[in-house]
């Protein structure tokens, strides 16, 4: 600071914490520019900091996971698992013969856990009702504001394999 | 009140302690007097003397504050300390050369005499000075001061090296220089 101050008699830490209420409250042209500069440069390194961050950090794909065999599902019927932590609840519906789908459980509104509602074909999350499309996890009804995030579900020979969620690069 | 001043003269008080008790009534610290009637030497003396804060050009207590905490204003009242600042470090209550500000540790914060800022700034006199019977406590104009008393009124305080100008005066026996008094000495010796 000493290098922004003009040469004075005082002492700085006269200026900076004045005994007198009138000096505390008044701010002179030179001070609320030079808190309008450092703020705005402030500002400009933090921006720089989180482009040079997302140049460098490529998104991490989730790596491919078994989900369960062809045949253990039953049409109809659900199967919950985790992926792609041990804490991220997933489920995985069978909606027709040859038709599987899988969300992840967190409900987007408050992340409780939603459920495969089948004679209506929903998902339905109990905590506020909210309901959402089984066939693409779009938000039906309710308070959630995004879709179910969605797996990228994937067969390989009898196994249905998880790799990553979908709309991410994988 | 412009033109006022507050005029202290010890050698007038009787230690009635009504000044204590008017400070006390205010509502703004009901209970706790910001002022302090003390014995000068109670083994050789009656006398007392009133302690009001001094107000000081060049404050002390707010200079060592490290919070920030102790204001003046521009009519040249130097404040309480600001509570949400006060950190109770005592500070203040060390470095005041008059002994003023009083550490209230059930507060966590010093409260010390604004010379009745509820009272003053709107144009009425101190609470300590409207009840003081002998008017050692005294908040008149100097002309009234200079027409009534035979002391001369003094603001100007040595302490080793360290030389106080106070917006408070203190009443000083004639033949005093009224410029350059040791004041502890003065006030522990009771003697002129």
């Amino acid at each position: 600071m000493k290098l922004l101050r003009r040469a004075s008699a005082t002492p700085l830490w006269r200026d900076e914490f004045s005994v007198h209420t009138v000096d505390e409250r008044y701010v002179n042209r030179r001070q609320f520019a030079k808190f309008l500069v450092l703020t705005s440069l402030g500002m400009l390194a933090g921006q720089l900091w989180i482009l040079l961050r997302s140049l460098w950090r490529r998104p991490s794909a989730h790596p491919a996971r078994l989900v369960a065999k062809a045949g253990e599902v039953p049409v109809g019927g659900v199967k919950l698992f985790n992926y792609p932590g041990p804490d991220d609840p997933c489920i995985l519906v069978r909606t027709a013969e040859e038709r599987y789908v899988a969300y992840s459980q967190k409900c987007t509104h408050l992340s409780c856990a939603v459920y495969y509602e089948a004679a209506r074909g929903r998902l339905e999350c109990p905590c506020h009702e909210g309901y959402f499309s089984v066939e693409d996890g779009s938000v039906l009804q309710g308070p959630p504001p995004r879709p179910l995030p969605r797996l990228a579900l994937q067969r390989r020979g009898a196994d249905l394999v998880a790799a990553g969620f979908e709309g991410e690069e994988a | 009140m412009f033109g006022y001043e507050f005029y202290v003269d010890p050698s007038r008080c009787i230690g009635c302690k009504a000044c204590e008790n008017a400070c006390a009534e205010c509502d703004t610290h009901r209970g706790t007097p910001m002022i302090h009637v003390d014995f000068l030497d109670r083994r050789e003396s009656i006398a007392t003397v009133p302690t009001v804060c001094m107000h000081c050009d060049h404050p002390t207590c707010a200079e060592v504050c490290p919070a920030d905490a102790i204001k003046k204003t521009e009519d040249g009242v130097v404040q309480s300390s600001l509570k949400p600042r006060c950190v109770a470090c005592s500070n203040c209550v060390l470095a005041c050369p008059f002994g003023v500000p009083k550490m209230m540790p059930r507060l966590e914060q010093m409260m010390k005499c604004d010379m009745c800022y509820d009272r003053t700034s709107e144009g009425r006199r101190p609470m300590c000075a409207t009840v003081c019977p002998s008017q050692a406590l005294a908040y008149v104009t100097p002309a009234r001061m200079a027409a009534e008393r035979r002391q001369a009124p003094s603001n100007v305080f040595q302490f080793g090296n360290q030389t106080i100008t106070t917006k408070v005066f203190m009443m000083l026996p004639p033949d005093q220089p009224a410029v350059s008094v040791d004041v502890v000495d003065y006030m522990w010796e009771g003697r002129p």
